[in-house]
């Protein structure tokens, strides 16, 4: 038997080279695990059917002697993200029967270097949500607590990853869509600098704030798969190379910031506050500075270039090229039927609040001002960053609410108010597990969320190992 | 206070079909999301846009794939064809 609990891609990796088991050994046992918890958890929409083959594809290689830092590791991958000849579906019915004609990018680095691809996983429909309850094939529960959710939109990648589905997963992030599931499941998940990963094969959400991240048991497992999938591609002119941005160094000593007057607002987890507490001792005690920095509010000007991108970039489903096709008298209607029935409730209204924002008389004061907000916020990062080397935050301001608990929207959104600020400027940003809080006699996961300068994921990785003991 | 009239008139534009009861569920929500987000139309200031890092990117406008490569995948997912065609209602 595999200990897949305890098992990591660096052990995985030394494993199969050392022959201990094999490709087919490990993506056997982890197609056990996933018979076994998803009938129940629901991380996993389709699990392949090729899952073994490509694992006796990946032994040959190891027997030719091939090693790469991926080569035999069973991956979960989120919904939006196109695999040549698998259906994709964003978890949404307008996408049912939807069979993808072309590899992402991201999913052609993970063939070339000889991922097993388990299946595809959950999340909220077309990324939009934080708790994967937008789903329009039920929501994705947290293995802590089966009443709770697994948080969103990469639920499904998240609970995979932590519950021995899959030994890592992809999601994508576009306002902390990593970060918040993986920290209310227990795990890593790591937003990279915008333009980092290819975008292209990932269903767009909001253009100018997705980012496609890792989610994994340890940081340097994220740090792995990162070097695999990230890098220039010509399919993606928002990519971005190691020269882009000036280097960030690695340092023996960190200054971090931490934004206390949005920590301390109202709204907040007494326990969650309490935690993130215990987490700056942590970091003082390696001898780090902590010192109290300024951030506001970002959330109005997120939500506003959310929703204008989201209904501009969900017009292409019209039920003619793809996907569902509701038939009406005319072609108008076919439009009006396919994408009334197809999309579900929450991306219907993003579309609406979107057209909204975007309409003749509103755009200067909503569209017009959130830019101007953007390069405001972009400077007072770039101020914050001036006097410190990281900005520490929890992930999220509460843990895993239970199943059903937020039905109004805008209460979810605001549960977003800690990592929306990195997708806005496009920095990359870590969630680390920092323990955990006892609710109703279940423990609960909670993370801590570490914001870096342009390209800084090399500083990310170096504390996020640090404060988890990885060295 | 965003009206049911509104809401049906954002559906029209965005081409989406709304139930009347739907619209009414709406309306409080959107106008209290609205609400919320429009806090944005205080914010000031007269800021030179920061020119982005990557900026202009182009490459060389040539044939990068082999021809008729995709057009079966492509045309496999069409709800409706005729022949090598998607097919659609007729406009005029």
């Amino acid at each position: 038997m595999i200990d897949l609990k305890n098992l990591t891609i660096t052990k995985a990796r030394k494993a199969l080279d050392a022959k201990e088991f094999s490709a087919v050994d490990l993506a056997s046992a982890y197609l056990t695990e996933i018979e076994k918890k998803n009938p129940e958890l629901n991380a996993y929409l389709e699990v392949y059917d090729d899952v073994l083959e490509q694992a006796k594809t990946a032994d040959q290689r190891i027997a030719k002697g091939e090693s790469h830092p991926l080569l035999g590791i069973p991956l979960a991958i989120k919904d939006n993200i196109v695999i040549d000849g698998k259906r994709a579906t964003s978890a949404s019915k307008i996408l049912q029967g939807y069979v993808a004609p072309y590899d992402a990018t991201v999913i052609e680095k993970l063939k070339k270097d000889g991922v097993i691809l388990l299946g595809r996983t959950n999340m909220d429909e077309f990324a939009l949500g934080s708790s994967t309850e937008n789903s329009a094939y039920g929501v994705t529960k947290n293995s802590y607590d089966l009443m709770r959710v697994s948080g969103g939109t990469s639920g499904g990648s998240a609970v995979a990853v932590s519950s021995n589905m899959a030994l890592a997963g992809l999601g994508s992030d576009t306002g902390g869509s990593v970060r918040q599931p993986a920290s209310f499941c227990g795990v890593v998940g790591l937003k990279p600098t915008y333009g980092r990963v290819s975008r292209y094969g990932l269903m767009a959400a909001v253009s100018s704030f997705d980012q496609i991240g890792p989610i994994t048991k340890t940081v340097e497992d994220a740090e792995i798969v990162l070097k695999v999938i990230k890098g220039k591609d010509s399919m993606d002119s928002t990519t971005i190379t190691d020269e882009t941005y000036p280097k960030s160094d690695v340092k023996q000593k960190y200054t971090i910031g931490v934004p206390w007057d949005l920590i301390k607002r109202e709204g907040i987890d007494l326990k969650v506050k309490e935690n993130f507490k215990e987490a700056i001792n942590r970091l003082e005690s390696f001898g780090f500075e902590v010192k109290d920095i300024k951030l506001p509010n970002c959330l109005a000007l997120y939500y506003i270039i959310n929703f204008a991108e989201v209904s501009s970039n969900l017009s292409r489903f019209d039920g003619v090229k793809y996907g569902l096709h509701v038939d009406g008298k005319n072609l108008l209607e076919d439009y009006i039927l396919t994408r009334g029935q197809g999309f579900g409730r929450e991306v219907r209204r993003r579309i609406l609040l979107g057209t909204f924002v975007l309409s003749a008389g509103y755009y200067d004061a909503y569209y017009g001002k959130a830019q101007l907000a953007r390069v405001v916020l972009q400077k007072e990062f770039k101020e914050v960053f001036s006097s410190v080397d990281l900005v520490l935050t929890p992930t999220s301001p509460v843990p895993a609410w239970k199943i059903g608990e937020k039905s109004d929207p805008l209460s979810m959104y605001l549960a977003d108010i800690f990592t929306v600020p990195a997708n806005i400027v496009g920095i990359p940003a870590i969630s680390v597990p920092s323990g955990f809080m006892e609710v109703e006699g279940k423990k609960l996961p909670l993370g801590i969320q570490f914001m870096a300068p342009h390209s800084g994921e090399s500083v990310l990785f170096d504390i996020g190992k640090k404060f988890l003991g990885e060295k | 206070m965003v009206t049911i009239k509104e809401i049906e008139n954002l559906a029209k534009l965005a081409r989406i079909e709304i139930s009347p009861k739907e619209a009414e569920e709406m309306a409080p929500e959107i106008d209290s999301i609205l609400g919320y987000v429009g806090q944005i139309i205080s914010v000031t200031g007269d800021i030179e846009r920061i020119v982005p890092k990557l900026r202009n990117v182009t490459r060389e406008d040539i044939v990068t794939t082999v021809s008729g490569k995709y057009t079966e995948k492509l045309l496999d997912n069409a709800p409706a064809l005729e022949g090598n065609y998607i097919k659609v209602k007729k406009i005029l």
